[in-house]
């Protein structure tokens, strides 16, 4: 066949050529299917290293009973002792030494979180004790009155006494 | 000239040729059969929420939010927790202000540019929490629509998004029948729940299960049989959402009611 039938073959070749050294270059080497297959699993595998190194913020309870012992056993007999202590306290991160202190919320938004009364039956709202935030004390911050590592209605009062 | 038994052959091979599946013409592979019959690893990461025990106090979305670094002020959240009120007239109520990450404060609902509706207890026939969060589906559709291979599923069940390979082109928050996936407002890439990846695969659990206070968020490996999650699965009355879709959602759901949605 003539020349000028075969020129257009030999620059697509080419173009391909091309197209495919690029992809060597731009694609990982680690991307391709894996586990879950070609329709779930396509994917860059070192990306998964990449979301397991994301910083641990919140460390847990336990961590801060590790030095706090204190406070663990004024809390432990308390209805509040599920309460997990980075909830009020924040995320510990690497706390005591990144950062020194942490900030105690001690608003009333977080108090009426879950103690702004509603009546809901059908959910566990409905048996915790409640109050309405806009006609109790709207002025007062609520850890005036209330210990929130032990808050019973009796340690408020030994507490005022002394 | 084509005589008509000719005829007749050619186009019975032509017929069978393009009939022949594109698998058939797939290379064995014997580590993959071998993957499929042991059945893909030892983990299999699955959610329980009861939403008897949810009381709507939103440390869970306050906690993800902290954890996962999705800007605090932002009106998009990785979970969230959403109030349904179903008065007696039958109609029901739904809102989650800010995803619920102050909590639900009042008994006023959230209807947006509608304002707030003042429901008074005496209307109430049912009131509830429901959290959600993404559901790890076994099969994922925001995982098939995904044009570039960004977004994927592990071996253990946890579909993540590389976020240097997603292009944002937001196919799969339109594919998601379930709304969890979101653009983030920083990487402006597609976002999403993945189970806090970084703490369950070092032996933690989710930063929204260690912030409740009531056990209403946990979870387990459905791999092994004595988890307690994986009991309660197997065994109690669970439901999930939207089953419907055929997504294989692996959140569970006890306490469910008809009216979620």
């Amino acid at each position: 066949m003539k020349n000028h039938v075969w020129r257009p073959l030999f620059v697509a070749l080419a173009i391909v050529g091309c197209i495919l050294f690029a992809r060597t270059l731009l694609v990982p080497r680690d991307f391709g299917a894996h586990e879950r297959g070609y329709m779930y699993g396509w994917h860059r595998k070192s990306n998964e290293a990449e979301w397991k190194a994301v910083r641990v913020k919140y460390r847990t309870a336990k961590v801060c009973w590790g030095c706090h012992k204190d406070k663990y056993d004024a809390i432990r007999n308390s209805a509040h002792r599920s309460i997990g202590c980075e909830n009020c306290h924040g995320p510990n991160y690497d706390h005591p030494k990144d950062p020194v202190g942490l900030i105690i919320d001690r608003t009333r938004s977080l108090c009426i979180r879950c103690h702004s009364l509603l009546p809901y039956t059908a959910s566990d709202r409905g048996g915790i004790r409640g109050i309405n935030p806009e006609t109790h004390f709207p002025q007062a911050a609520c850890v005036l009155c209330h210990i929130p590592h032990n808050p019973k209605p009796m340690n408020q009062k030994r507490e005022a006494m002394s | 000239m084509m005589n008509r038994r000719e005829f007749c052959k050619k186009a019975m091979i032509v017929v069978g040729g393009i009939a022949l599946p594109l698998a058939a013409l797939e290379v064995f592979n014997p580590k993959r059969l071998q993957a499929e019959k042991e059945g893909r690893g030892k983990v299999r990461w699955a959610f329980l929420v009861d939403t008897q025990k949810c009381v709507g106090c939103g440390f869970c979305v306050k906690a993800c939010k902290i954890e996962n670094e999705i800007p605090y002020d932002a009106n998009v959240t990785r979970t969230w927790v959403e109030r349904y009120v179903i008065t007696r007239d039958g109609t029901t109520h739904i809102d989650s202000p800010k995803g619920a990450r102050d909590g639900f404060t009042t008994m006023k609902i959230d209807q947006n540019k509608e304002g707030m509706l003042d429901i008074s207890s005496a209307d109430i026939e049912k009131a509830f929490f429901v959290p959600k969060l993404c559901n790890q589906c076994d099969n994922p559709p925001c995982v098939q629509v995904c044009p570039v291979g960004a977004t994927y599923q592990t071996a253990d069940g946890v579909v993540l998004v590389d976020r240097t390979w997603c292009i944002g082109c937001g196919y799969c928050i339109m594919g998601c029948p379930y709304s969890v996936r979101f653009f983030h407002p920083v990487y402006h890439v597609a976002e999403k729940c993945n189970f806090c990846y970084h703490r369950i695969s070092q032996g933690m659990k989710t930063a929204c299960v260690d912030a409740c206070p009531f056990g209403a968020r946990r979870i387990g490996n459905l791999r092994d049989p004595d988890d307690p999650v994986t009991k309660i699965i197997m065994t109690e009355r669970v439901n999930v959402l939207k089953e419907e879709y055929g997504t294989k959602p692996q959140v569970f759901y006890l306490g469910f009611s008809k009216e979620v949605k």
